[in-house]
């Protein structure tokens, strides 16, 4: 089981977007996973494996030991779904 | 899927002019206003979020979605959708500039799942978003957009 913080800067419009398409991603990988979305304010007392944001979104979640995934485009599933392969690997899952 | 009131709901205008970012929000965001969904305040909000986080709205090629905390003056859920004459850079290099503007409001966290639902697969849908790129009225964009929200109860 692996964790999975999307952030955003209020928690309630991009990282929940973004929450439904990793939710997506990994049933699609077989991967179990809990994914939360989550505000910047809240992101740093909420560890998890993997952190997944918007590239505009890069300096404000440095800092962190999880993998960063940084995405584009919020609706192209095969680039979400390719970074967060790689990420997975990192991961070694 | 549930039907969906709640998207679009404050209205549609086609082929805005806005002069820049700020511009355009404000005119989206005029549409929540006159519709009663909150407060001038909220719309101030979605500004803000811009400068304080940078450009993490647009979401996509050509799109942004302007929203704020259910606390900064949201009073009825719901979604306002405009299209821009001259598309605008919002900061956002991957996705700029942005034609296509969805500014919403959520009652709170949990209560516009399906408006974001139907966002996210409407801009999934190259088809869908072909139509209301090119829709040159507002009913044309009401329509093109009427026609992704029934899409998505299918």
């Amino acid at each position: 089981m692996i964790s999975v913080a999307t952030v955003c800067g209020m928690g309630l419009g991009t990282s929940m977007m973004l929450a439904m398409q990793v939710r997506q991603v990994l049933t699609s990988l077989n991967v179990e996973g809990k994914v939360d979305p989550i505000d910047l304010g809240s992101f740093k007392s909420s560890p998890s494996d993997i952190v997944v944001t918007t590239r505009a979104m890069e300096p404000q979640v440095q800092g962190t030991s999880a993998e960063i995934v940084l995405i584009d485009n919020l609706v192209d599933r095969e680039e979400i779904e390719g970074k967060i392969r790689i990420a997975l690997e990192a991961l070694g899952k | 899927m549930t039907s969906n009131d709640t998207f679009a709901n404050f209205g549609a205008r086609a082929h805005v002019d806005a002069a820049d970012w700020r511009e355009a929000i404000d005119v989206v965001g005029a549409l929540l206003v006159e519709g009663g969904a909150c407060t001038p305040e909220y719309v101030t909000a979605m500004a803000a979020g811009v400068e304080e986080f940078g450009a993490y709205i647009v979401v996509a090629p050509g799109v942004a979605i302007p929203h704020a905390r259910p606390e900064s003056g949201a009073l009825i859920q719901g979604s306002a959708v405009i299209t821009l004459s001259t598309p605008r850079d919002f900061g956002n290099p991957a996705n700029d500039p942005v034609d296509t503007l969805i500014a919403f409001t959520a009652e709170n966290k949990e209560s516009h799942l399906e408006s974001l639902q139907t966002i996210a697969s409407l801009l999934g849908d190259d088809d869908a978003m072909a139509s209301v790129r090119s829709a040159e009225t507002n009913e044309e964009l009401m329509a093109a957009l009427q026609l992704a929200k029934n899409g998505d109860q299918s």
